[in-house]
């Protein structure tokens, strides 16, 4: 059966300028050749840091950029030459405030997208409805946007990424900004959508996220991807040890050095907190690496020490600190 | 019949997006009751009393003109500043039919500055709106609305690869009135200029609304908008499809 959604060794370029007086052009590589497939009814999560490429290579399968080499196809129509057949089967959510006319109500806002998207008017008023309820918006729908709270505009985007129906839902950070509470309802939304049979790309900066929705994950850096998997394949392929967090309190980049530098170790990151560090540190392997790490640690000050399984974030920190 | 149903969505939404911003509204309603001031005193101090319907019409239909010419043309790049150009152009319908019917709703809102100057000059100046030919009139203001509009809608298709083409509108706001005839005839113009503003939908319109205001042929003014908006949507047609591949190609879309 042949992938809903495929990227063959897909590149974009942006050209731009820099300097006032002299311009030079400057060529920034935002996608390096990346090629994956998604599989129908399959939750496909693209995981990376800011300016990764995540967004690029969305804008890219959903026809808003041209590639500037390689291919893409979204359920076997090509994203350069035929745009307007995968426009009418793919419905796509952007994560954040923007991209709904505040002035009119979610209504309005959903009744023009039903239009835009050839929703018949007979079936207008229906589908209107049955979005509304699935995103929990019954009615709130005659409310002004601007009105509406981060969470409530999130449900309001997502309603309108699905009003045609479409195969395929792509979703850029669908749960930025959103509180705990509105996150989890609209995780919530997402795994019906799954279970509805839709094929979801999602991209997130939230590990828990990912690790919860996704079935698969490809993780970006740099424009390329550096791992891909089932989230256990990867927590697994990254690190098949343990995760050592030591509290210390002013350590030196030298002494860091110095863990990196013990056998067994994978990779050590720092999280500044207030006073003091957390070193998060990932080994591999059976050995025992906790005093091997306090010795090289000098004469910091070290607080708690504490012992426990990779997760999908250790793995992702790994694979995108990887040189 | 989709087709039109699109078209006609777009504009009752955009037109909704325009009216409920009382800013906006009121200031394009209410600066051409200056110009027509200014008009009515001029006219006035020149002998020429049985023009102040002429200087009346022609505020009101540079008033039209501003809002297309600024409003419309600016419209792709307020789509970019609330996010929704993207959206829009991400879904299945040619984008000519959601530009065309934004850039109409925009100019439609220039109705406002219609009613408010020929009733200022009603109330204030004491200039009588004859209409010799009503029906004529009344399809006269929509389609001086419309072809105004759409010519809004050729200018704001630039906009989609270029960013920083409203500059475009905002300077042809005033050459326009002055070369559409709407404060002064264009017995007064240059020959050479003749030819330019026979082109323009602005002239047409102004004589459409003056020729059914004071008796003349309206109806022929009417036909010769309705075919100057049927060319600028058929020029803004064939290049819009060009801007947008290369809107995709550049990466424009999204920057604000």
């Amino acid at each position: 059966m042949a992938a809903v959604i495929e990227a063959h060794d897909l590149k974009r370029t942006y050209k731009t300028t820099t300097g006032v007086v002299r311009r030079k052009p400057l060529e920034v590589e935002a996608v390096r050749g990346i090629s994956f497939a998604v599989e129908r009814g399959e939750l496909f999560g693209l995981l990376g840091p800011n300016g990764a490429g995540k967004t690029t290579t969305i804008k890219m399968l959903i026809t808003l950029l041209l590639p500037t080499s390689g291919t893409a196809r979204v359920l076997g129509h090509d994203v350069e030459r035929e745009p307007r057949e995968v426009r009418k089967r793919i419905g796509y959510v952007f994560g954040g405030d923007r991209g709904l006319y505040e002035r009119l109500s979610a209504l309005d806002n959903l009744r023009y997208f039903a239009e835009l998207y050839g929703v018949s008017g007979r079936r207008q008023r229906e589908r209107i409805g049955e979005v509304l309820e699935l995103v929990g918006l019954t009615g709130r729908e005659k409310e002004r946007v601007e009105g509406y709270s981060r969470g409530m505009r999130q449900r309001l985007h997502i309603a309108r990424g699905i009003l045609h129906d479409p195969e395929v839902l792509f979703l850029d950070e669908p749960t930025i900004g959103v509180d705990p509470v509105g996150a989890r309802e609209l995780r919530a939304t997402i795994s019906e959508l799954v279970r509805a049979g839709k094929t979801l790309l999602l991209t997130t900066h939230y590990m828990f996220e990912a690790d919860t929705l996704c079935d698969r994950i490809a993780v970006i850096a740099k424009g390329s991807i550096v791992g891909q998997g089932t989230p256990t394949e990867l927590k697994s392929g990254v690190t098949d040890g343990r995760v050592t967090e030591i509290e210390v309190f002013g350590v030196d980049d030298a002494a860091v050095e110095r863990l990196r530098a013990i056998d067994g170790v994978t990779a050590v990151a720092v999280e500044e907190q207030e006073q003091k560090q957390l070193l998060v540190v990932q080994t591999t392997g059976a050995r025992e690496l906790t005093q091997a790490l306090l010795t090289e640690l000098g004469g910091a000050s070290v607080g708690r020490v504490s012992s426990r399984e990779p997760t999908l974030e250790d793995a992702y920190v790994a694979l995108v600190t990887a040189e | 019949m989709k087709t039109l149903r699109v078209i006609a969505v777009g504009w009752l939404i955009h037109f909704k997006i325009m009216s409920r911003s009382p800013f906006a509204i009121g200031v394009g309603a209410t600066w051409p009751i200056v110009n027509a001031t200014l008009a009515y005193f001029m006219y006035r101090a020149g002998g020429y009393p049985q023009t102040l319907l002429y200087a009346s019409l022609g505020s009101a239909v540079a008033g039209i003109w501003s809002m297309a010419a600024i409003d419309a043309s600016g419209a792709i790049q307020r789509q970019r500043w609330w996010g929704t150009l993207e959206l829009l152009v991400g879904t299945p319908v040619p984008f000519a039919l959601v530009l065309l019917p934004m850039a109409v709703a925009i100019a439609s809102a220039g109705i406002y500055a219609l009613a408010t100057t020929l009733l200022w000059g009603r109330l204030v100046y004491g200039i009588p709106l004859p209409l010799e030919h009503a029906v004529a009139f009344v399809v006269a203001v929509p389609v001086t609305i419309a072809s105004i509009g759409v010519l809004g809608f050729a200018l704001g298709m630039t906009l989609v690869r270029f960013r920083t083409a409203s500059h475009i509108g905002n300077s042809l706001e005033y050459p326009v009135w002055i070369a559409s005839g709407l404060l002064f005839p264009l017995a007064v113009h240059p020959a050479w200029s003749h030819p330019i503003s026979l082109a323009l939908a602005p002239t047409w319109g102004m004589r459409a609304l003056l020729h059914s205001a004071l008796g003349g042929r309206a109806w022929l003014d009417i036909a010769i908008c309705l075919g100057l908006a049927a060319a600028y949507t058929a020029f803004g047609i064939a290049l819009l499809e060009r801007f947008m591949d290369s809107a995709r190609r550049h990466a424009t879309l999204s920057l604000t």
